[in-house]
């Protein structure tokens, strides 16, 4: 069997009080698209935040290809980071930067390519998502579709092995979401990096999916394919995509 | 009874040695990276526009008034004994001593401080340095470094100025208006100050340079962690009160303790 390329293992996360992650495990394989479901506030992000080293678990341990990501060098953790892209619930654009410098910015700080290589692959990104011609424009002047697909370009200007996408299409219209859907699925087969996306998008988001996890009162109640997790065979995965019937069979009893 | 004392005494203590430590490690952390390759000179030019540039008009304006009612002030005290003529030498020394690098610091702390603490902890609540953060971007040499740069290279700049528009000021006031000789007051102005005045107004103008720029951005970088527990708007808020407040506490009380060497 082959390594898994993130693994969790039983990890804890304690806020003061509050117990978020009460031991996950889940393991995310190379160039797969692993989607992260589970109600608001039970802790999706931060378990992403923990694969960047946003924040440390308090308990267990985070594996990057079978190795500790706490017991790296300082050197493999910043070659790892450096592959690694994350995608902000509220885009995290820098209000002071153009849409170009946004996207540019991880090419201008951690490389040494020069301008018109520069210029010519935040072009290429911007000319993939359909945003040509806003090089000038300061994220408040752009609209909400846009300045995800500026934060979706800036995530992919690296050519990251790793992606992270934090609710990628919250506050977007259906047609939009689908474009956003449709962009992240063709990059991915395109460039073959490994995606985390915690959605809300349900079922939506599944076609994009391998793997479907579930995450409920702190761990990890289901893992499993598109069909698996539609098939509804698994309670409260079931009770979970189809949230209003429970409601509905709720209201009955 | 006594643990709750000891409770509430401590409490505030340790919270207060945490912060001044968190505080030298952010000082240090951002000088360590002035050296390191490639150097921001984009962003510290930028900076020098934000800090130095745009506070002209208002060291202008707080210089010259100053020196017009150190001018004025200076005139009614001297001529009760019949020195009026030390007013030229009188209104320098007090600015180049005193006034000129403590309101200066003041007032780059309130026109620019305050808006460095502010965009900081802005940038801190909505992910902006969490995703600096996660594209190897060291966010305390892209953010307070060209700072600091910036802050030591206009501090004393503005410091100058505010010395020569004060004395400027007091010559309206004294000479102009209270009819001092002209020639006695700029000719007191010279013979009195000596380059120990300029030097020491120098030197506190750079520790005040690192005093506003590391408390202001130190507190919006810092702005989700206030012991009130706040985020959002709310901790902005409490970020840049704290900082502008904090910093001119510090100018005051650093400036006792530097003149006390000086004099």
């Amino acid at each position: 069997m082959p390594q898994p390329f993130i693994e969790f293992k039983n990890v804890h996360k304690r806020f003061g009080n509050l117990e978020v992650l009460k031991g996950i495990n889940l393991t995310i394989d190379k160039g797969t698209v692993t989607v992260v479901i589970g109600k608001s506030g039970s802790g999706k992000s931060v378990l992403l935040k923990h694969i960047v080293g946003l924040i440390r678990e308090d308990e267990g341990d985070v594996l990057i290809q079978g190795k500790s990501l706490n017991r790296l060098s300082e050197k493999q953790a910043m070659q790892f980071k450096k592959n690694i892209s994350y995608m902000f619930q509220d885009n995290a654009l820098f209000d002071f930067l153009t849409a170009f410098e946004n996207i540019a910015l991880p090419l201008t700080e951690t490389t040494r390519m020069t301008a018109s290589q520069i210029q010519k692959k935040v072009h290429d990104r911007m000319a993939g998502l359909s945003i040509e011609g806003i090089d000038h424009k300061y994220p408040s002047e752009l609209s909400g579709g846009m300045k995800k697909r500026v934060a979706l370009a800036r995530a992919l200007v690296t050519d990251p092995e790793l992606i992270l996408f934090d609710e990628p299409t919250t506050g977007l219209d259906p047609v939009r979401k689908n474009d956003v859907h449709h962009m992240i699925s063709e990059f991915q087969k395109q460039f073959g990096f490994t995606a985390v996306i915690v959605s809300h998008d349900i079922p939506d988001i599944f076609d994009l999916a391998q793997q479907i996890a579930l995450l409920d009162d702190g761990k990890i109640v289901f893992k499993g394919t598109r069909q698996e997790i539609m098939a509804c065979n698994h309670e409260t995965a079931c009770a979970f995509i189809r949230g209003r019937e429970v409601l509905y069979d709720r209201s009955k009893t | 009874m006594t643990s709750r004392l000891i409770e509430a005494v401590g409490n505030p203590f340790s919270r207060y040695i945490e912060s001044t430590g968190r505080l030298t490690w952010f000082l240090f952390a951002g000088i360590r990276q002035i050296p390191v390759f490639p150097f921001q000179f984009g962003k510290t030019m930028d900076q020098i526009w934000f800090i130095g540039t745009k506070s002209l008009f208002v060291i202008l304006l707080t210089g010259l008034f100053t020196g017009m009612v150190l001018g004025l002030q200076g005139y009614y005290t001297l001529v009760t004994f019949g020195s009026e003529a030390a007013l030229g030498g009188a209104v320098a020394l007090s600015l180049i001593r005193e006034l000129g690098p403590v309101l200066t610091a003041i007032m780059i702390t309130a026109r620019a401080g305050s808006a460095m603490a502010a965009e900081i902890g802005v940038m801190r609540m909505s992910e902006q340095i969490d995703a600096l953060f996660t594209m190897q971007i060291n966010p305390i040499r892209f953010l307070f470094t060209p700072r600091i740069l910036a802050a030591l290279v206009c501090f004393p700049l503005l410091t100058s100025f505010f010395d020569v528009v004060g004395i400027i000021g007091g010559f309206f006031s004294g000479s102009l208006l209270m009819g001092i000789n002209e020639t006695v007051y700029m000719d007191k102005v010279i013979q009195s100050v000596k380059f120990m005045d300029i030097w020491g107004g120098f030197i506190k103008s750079i520790v005040f340079s690192l005093i506003v720029v590391t408390i202001c951005c130190y507190r919006g970088y810092f702005a989700h962690m206030n012991h009130q527990g706040q985020s959002g708007a709310k901790g902005v808020s409490l970020a840049t009160t704290g900082a502008v407040v904090q910093s001119c506490i510090f100018i005051l009380i650093c400036d006792y303790i530097i003149t006390s060497f000086l004099v």
